[in-house]
């Protein structure tokens, strides 16, 4: 039989009962729906989470305490103390590190911060000018620390927008002051808002200088009495330069600390850190697209009962087709072609209602209260399609070969 | 002297019902030449059918041998089986067994759609004539359920001239009908036989038809009990009645 006429009668033999296999298409169809639909809110919330990275420079490096071999971008880094302020200060020297454009060094506490009767629980992070411009931030109001903050160790903060929201509401904080673990300090600048969701925020954070989280707030030393940083912010001159800056900055500071063998520091980069999360949240958008596969398998087990019902009821129709010469190859074709003919129409209907669907929703607050962008891709549009051809070859195949294995007389026989 | 175009030699056929073997060919011999018509006879449950499915390789015998036009079909599969009966043997059911939501044109497409027949409008084309042949060429269009008992079956003997067999069986094809339409359909049955050299084997309870043929074979219990021929076989008549020669 050739191909077309095969289409040909397994769409005539479907229009038959026409209810039916609108029922039953629906069953793919509503599956296809959800998987499309949650896909494109999945790839949507990833697109945004990594985004919101890249927003803060993606040439960026991030050196860290700890062996580089540890494993995981947020994994056991950061425990050891070796990385010092003068460590940072040779990074930004240009005869040795020619690729880093910026150095910004970073320690960080936790804080209770109060103003007047409103209070909250951050995180502060002690900083220097090049933090601003390393980390991609701008200000709202006011001005950033200054050399001279550094200098002299000043309390002065600058607060992330949602923490100037939380302790101020609509009043002006620039110019008021705020006790940080007890301590008095002046608001001398609102950063702009970076947007989050709420697994990651980058507005939740007070900024002081360096120093001031140094010897104010933190207690840490080496035993020499060096100035210790958990973070070093290394902005690169460009993107081509990533390689070559984390060679100089790694020379530089085996240098500094004599190392022979395994590095006591790790440095990644930005880069990594987006693969990394992205890992993550791929993660989570096949997760859902498996969930949406429940209901397709559920469609699937539809086609196979219809399919079942339809051989049996043209049990007589498959006698005569056996008697006028169709071999049992024919037969078998004839039934997988009706029952992917159902899968792929309502692969192609629930792909289209998908599309429709994802772009109804699109920027409606669907997780965590933020606006959700969905990202619909041509990939899963193709893969949803070649899923439920498949659906129908896997469910179709047992009934067809039911049809198939029917002896010509006994088949004849019935009514 | 004519190659045999049916040859059976001991063949039996044993139905298993649970515990019991019902027996419905007991070791049947017979030989038909081509271009031979022949009527087959017995009361019910005497085998007919059986032996008729086995020789349109519906069914294989449960022993002995049968040859088809020179082919063992004893040793053969499936797909060989579903072959022969797209392209050697047409068969016509007492019951027309015609696919009710397709036009009597489909229908008698439908073989040409399993063998190697040319393109859709060949097939149509070739449709046409088998309808033209047995009277139907305007009802080419009308699907089962617009067709009188006699028309269907004409539409069923299309069916099974189609693709221009050497071999036509008719398992009591006017089983169905009454005796006006019954005569029809047996005069084209001869009329295909004697002009067209085609082997004819009809199953009939109708001594009337039996009487038409020159050799009519009894069978009783499984078994062929009588094989004679019909030195003056009588021509069926439209209208009913002895004819004059
Ligand atoms: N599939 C089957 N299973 C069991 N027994 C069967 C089967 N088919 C036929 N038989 C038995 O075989 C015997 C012959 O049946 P067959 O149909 O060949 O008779 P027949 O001569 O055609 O009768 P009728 O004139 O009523 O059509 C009968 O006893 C019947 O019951
Ligand atoms: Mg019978």
């Amino acid at each position: 039989m050739s191909p077309a006429t095969l289409l040909l009668t397994a769409l005539s033999s479907l229009a038959v009962n026409k209810l039916r296999a609108g029922l039953t298409l629906l069953g793919i169809v509503i599956g296809i729906t959800a998987v499309i639909t949650l896909m494109a809110i999945g790839q949507g919330v990833q697109q945004s989470i990594t985004q919101r990275i890249e927003s803060l420079g993606t040439n960026l490096l991030f050196v860290r305490p700890g062996e580089s071999n540890q494993g995981g971008v947020f994994g056991g880094q950061g425990s050891a103390s070796t990385l010092t302020m003068e460590d940072a200060i040779a990074i930004q020297d240009p005869v040795f590190t020619p690729s880093v454009a910026a150095v910004a060094p970073e320690l960080s506490t936790t804080g209770q911060i109060v103003a007047g009767r409103s209070n909250t629980s951050t995180r502060v992070y002690g900083v220097t000018p090049e933090y601003l411009k390393a980390r991609n931030f701008d200000l709202s109001s006011g001005e950033f620390v200054t050399p001279g903050h550094v200098d002299s160790a000043s309390l002065v903060a600058v607060l992330g927008s949602e923490v100037a929201d939380t302790l101020f509401g609509n009043r002006e904080p620039t110019g008021q002051t705020v006790r940080i673990n007890g301590r008095q300090f002046e608001v001398i600048g609102v950063l702009e808002s970076k947007g989050g969701n709420r697994f990651f925020s980058l507005d939740d954070q007070v900024l002081v200088p360096i120093t001031t989280a140094h010897h104010r707030l933190s207690s840490q030393r080496t035993a020499q009495g060096a100035f210790n940083v958990q973070t070093i912010n290394v902005q690169v001159a460009d993107l081509d330069r990533m390689d070559s800056a984390i060679r100089e900055v790694a020379t530089v500071l085996r240098l500094r600390h004599r190392i022979t063998g395994e590095d006591d520091f790790s440095i990644t980069s930005q880069q990594e850190t987006i693969e990394t999360l992205q890992e993550t949240t791929g993660t989570f958008v096949v997760f859902l697209g498996a969930i949406a596969s429940i209901s397709l398998l559920v469609g699937g087990i539809g086609i196979m009962n219809i399919m079942l019902v339809s051989v049996t009821e043209r049990t007589r129709e498959i006698g005569i087709r056996k008697a006028m010469g169709a071999k049992h190859r024919d037969i078998l074709l004839q039934f997988v072609a009706e029952a992917t003919l159902l899968s792929l129409g309502g692969g192609g209907v629930g792909v289209l209602t998908g599309i429709l669907l994802s772009w109804a929703l699109n920027g409606r607050s669907l997780l965590g209260g933020q606006p959700t962008q969905t990202v619909f891709s041509g990939e899963v549009a193709v893969m949803a399609l070649a899923v439920s051809a498949g659906i129908g070859l896997f469910f179709g195949i047992y009934p067809a070969m039911r049809a198939a294995r029917l002896h010509p007389i006994e088949a004849l026989r019935s009514e | 002297m004519d190659v045999g175009m049916i040859e059976l030699r001991e063949v039996t056929k044993t139905y298993r019902m649970g515990s019991v073997d019902v027996h419905a060919l007991r070791g049947v011999s017979l030989t038909v030449d081509r271009g031979e018509m022949v009527a087959i006879m017995g009361p019910s449950g005497s085998g007919k059918s059986t032996l008729m499915n086995i020789i349109g390789c519906l069914d294989v015998p449960s022993s002995g041998a049968f040859i088809l036009d020179g082919e063992d079909v004893g040793n053969l599969g499936d797909g060989r089986l579903a072959e022969i009966r797209n392209q050697k043997t047409g068969f016509v059911f007492q019951t027309y067994n015609l696919l009710p939501r397709l036009t009597a044109q489909a229908n008698v497409e439908l073989p040409l759609l399993y063998g190697n027949y040319g393109s859709s409008g060949n097939r149509r084309r070739l449709a046409e004539q088998a309808l033209e042949r047995v009277g139907l060429g305007d009802r080419v269009h009308h699907r089962p359920p617009e067709l009188s008992g006699g028309q269907q079956q004409r539409v069923g003997i299309a069916r099974a001239l189609v693709k221009n067999p050497s071999l036509l069986l008719a398992d009591e094809p006017t089983g169905n009908l009454d005796s006006q339409s019954s005569e029809e359909i047996v005069a084209l049955l001869q009329e295909l036989n004697e002009e067209e050299g085609l082997t004819v084997v009809i199953v009939t309870h109708e001594p009337d038809i039996a009487a038409s043929t020159r050799r009519v074979i009894v069978t009783r219990d499984g078994l062929v009990i009588q094989d004679e021929p019909n030195d003056d076989p009588r021509r069926a008549n439209p209208f009913g009645g002895p004819q004059e020669e």
